[in-house]
């Protein structure tokens, strides 16, 4: 890591999307452990590192980051012009713009980045949340079979006309996740409903609706439709509008308050299931409620932007081993850095190859798989 | 030696106490009939050989297995009637090996005692704090308090259990052979740690020795059934051992105290 420590500001005017991927937990590092060593010697326990003075980092690289992929791209467009764009749809005056540019920005780029943002945040949060409330390391906001479950819903829709046009794809994607993960929750309620149980019925569902969908694309779709069905099970925010924003928003809003007040909840799962339930926690019912808003967020996502692989599985690990395992902290940070990072891949997405765009996905594996594999590496050693 | 074991000395008025209490698990019968009240201020040790029910009685004691038949108490009301989070503040359990992958320090692992005690969105408080602090010095554990759990021994990992069950601040600590894994130093240092605690302790042992040094009551299991309780000296008899562990041994009362030592000379079974 780049470890200069010299606070997130300065890094991200730099930044390429890696750099502001690790920039705001980056910063905290130093910081935290010289309060670790100091407060060793003295009365005060070890404290866990600067929650506010990360969190308000992290929050302004986000705003930067959003204010400068905005501008990226083959229109020229400043950090100026779009702020007056979004002032005048703010009720302010107009923006002097031309029009194309002020559509660019408001109804392009500007969805399209928060979305992303969005997406990023929520992915990571469910991620986190997996990981800790199932033990499992490797475990992603799509252990619950939930994005295959989504694929084979909009492809059901795209492919065979399944709803007969009353079902957009969007909406098949979150019927089929949904699908998905009851029959991972029956699976593993019926396999006796412990941790690892739901992480193999998980497995098993994400093989099965795999199947499906490779079936029906290959005996289905033509070139053209199997092309748009691939770019969209490697995910995409090209189609982002406002009501994708506001709705992944609003979903995203509402699960990090469950998650967020199920931070110290989370904490007590670090021993198992039974030395949460005799630190008072109800392991079942706590299981249900995460599972339950970890797969509708998670289904919100794949539906609107497809599978983007990646974020919710690694982030979540660099976040930890930068700030600590304490949820209270974990959580919004993993948020941030989870925005951050995919407002950056997809930028690169979008330019790398302009005029062609590759699919976000590829981005965050391309980053994430050599992450993964230090994370792989990790557990190994540690053990 | 079969009957009915006295039940030990009741404390209805603020102790944990399980009454005929049965759970079955498989179809087999894994507590069966087991009456047991703990005496405020002691340390109970559960002896028995292995599947003889004692680590269910304890999840059965801590509200983490409920009985089949019977009724476990604390201060007189059903364990069912407790909500979860006030039986945590009063009752902590210690595992026999508690593992996470998890990068915890001592300190945060401590800190997980609190959690009881803390609503959601809280911060932590000054009590908080100065419970966990507390957890660490009776423990030994105040210098090593940001040391990661991964890289502490044995001993000291269940020394952080302990310390996390007493920043939990309960009158009652269930301990299932907390010294499995552990030398022998380590052993008797983590049961004099135990009993200096002060605290009601139910204790699960394997060693019937270390049993007879540390324990003020022993209640031994035979197949989910109490056969023998008591103060140690009562209980740890050449016969007791013979009839529940199927080991010939010598008991001697080497001590001015009375405390029991259990010579082995071998296994009961007449093939060589």
């Amino acid at each position: 890591m780049t470890g200069s420590g010299t606070g997130p500001e300065t890094a991200a005017p730099a930044g390429t999307e890696r750099a502001a991927g690790t920039g705001p937990a980056t910063g905290t590092e130093p910081v935290a452990r010289t309060t670790g060593k100091g407060a060793g010697r003295g009365r005060a326990l070890p404290s866990p590192a600067l929650p506010p003075l990360a969190g308000a980092a992290g929050a302004v690289l986000l705003c930067v980051s959003v204010a400068l992929a905005v501008t990226v791209g083959p229109a020229d467009i400043r950090v100026a012009d779009a702020w007056t764009v979004v002032a005048s749809h703010l009720g302010g005056e107009p923006s002097g713009l031309s029009a194309i540019r002020e559509g660019i920005v408001w109804d392009l780029r500007l969805p399209r980045t928060l979305l992303a943002a969005v997406c990023g945040a929520g992915l990571a949060v469910c991620g986190a949340v997996m990981q800790s409330l199932l033990r499992n390391p490797l475990a992603d906001p799509f252990v619950l079979g939930v994005s295959s479950g989504a694929s084979t819903g909009a492809v059901a829709v795209v492919v065979l006309g399944a709803g007969g046009g009353l079902v957009s794809v969007t909406g098949g994607a979150f019927l089929g996740a949904l699908c998905s993960f009851a029959l991972v929750l029956l699976l593993s309620h019926s396999l006796g409903g412990s941790t690892d149980r739901v992480v193999l019925a998980g497995v098993a569902a994400m093989q099965l609706f795999s199947a499906l969908t490779s079936f029906v694309v290959m005996t289905a779709a033509d070139a053209e439709t199997t092309r748009g069905v691939l770019f969209w099970l490697l995910g995409s925010l090209s189609g982002a509008s406002w009501t994708d924003v506001a709705v992944c928003a609003a979903v995203l809003a509402g699960a990090l308050l469950v998650c967020g007040g199920h931070a110290r909840t989370l904490d007590a799962f670090a021993f198992g299931e039974d030395a949460a339930a005799a630190l008072g926690v109800s392991v079942a019912r706590t299981r249900l409620v995460l599972l339950t808003v970890t797969a509708l967020l998670t289904a919100v996502l794949v539906s609107s932007a497809g599978a983007i692989g990646f974020v919710g599985l690694v982030l979540p690990h660099a976040v930890r081993a930068l700030a600590g395992p304490g949820h209270a902290r974990l959580l919004p940070l993993s948020a941030l850095a989870g925005a951050v990072f995919l407002v950056w891949a997809d930028t690169l997405a979008r330019t790398v190859l302009d005029p062609q765009e590759v699919p976000v996905g590829v981005v965050t594996s391309l980053v994430g798989v050599p992450a993964f594999v230090l994370v792989l590496y990790r557990t190994r050693s540690g053990r | 030696m079969t009957g009915t074991p006295p039940p030990l000395t009741d404390d209805a008025g603020t102790g944990l106490r399980a009454d005929r209490v049965s759970r079955t698990a498989g179809g087999a019968l894994v507590l069966d009939g087991v009456t047991l009240a703990p005496r405020p201020g002691t340390v109970t040790g559960l002896l028995g050989p292995n599947g003889s029910g004692k680590s269910t009685l304890l999840r059965v004691l801590a509200g983490v297995l409920t009985p089949d038949t019977g009724v476990v108490t604390l201060g007189g009301d059903p364990l069912g009637t407790v909500p979860r989070r006030a039986l945590a503040r009063r009752v902590a359990v210690v595992e026999q090996h508690a593992d996470t992958q998890v990068d915890l320090t001592v300190a945060d692992a401590v800190r997980l005692g609190r959690v009881p005690h803390r609503r959601a969105w809280s911060p932590g408080t000054a009590a908080d704090e100065e419970a966990v602090r507390s957890a660490l010095a009776r423990t030994g554990l105040t210098d090593r308090a940001h040391r990661t759990c991964g890289t502490l021994s044995g001993g000291q990992r269940q020394r952080v259990q302990i310390a996390r069950a007493l920043a939990q601040e309960p009158r009652l600590l269930l301990l299932d052979e907390p010294t499995n894994h552990l030398d022998i130093q380590h052993q008797i240092d983590l049961l004099d740690l135990v009993g200096g605690l002060r605290l009601t302790c139910v204790v699960a042992l394997h060693d019937l020795n270390l049993a007879a040094m540390h324990c003020d009551h022993l209640v031994v299991l035979r197949a989910g059934r109490v056969v023998a309780a008591g103060p140690p000296r009562d209980v740890l008899t050449a016969r007791l051992v013979a009839d529940v562990y199927g080991v010939r041994a010598t008991v001697t009362h080497p001590d001015p105290d009375g405390r029991p030592h259990i010579r082995f000379l071998g296994t009961t079974s007449t093939h060589h």
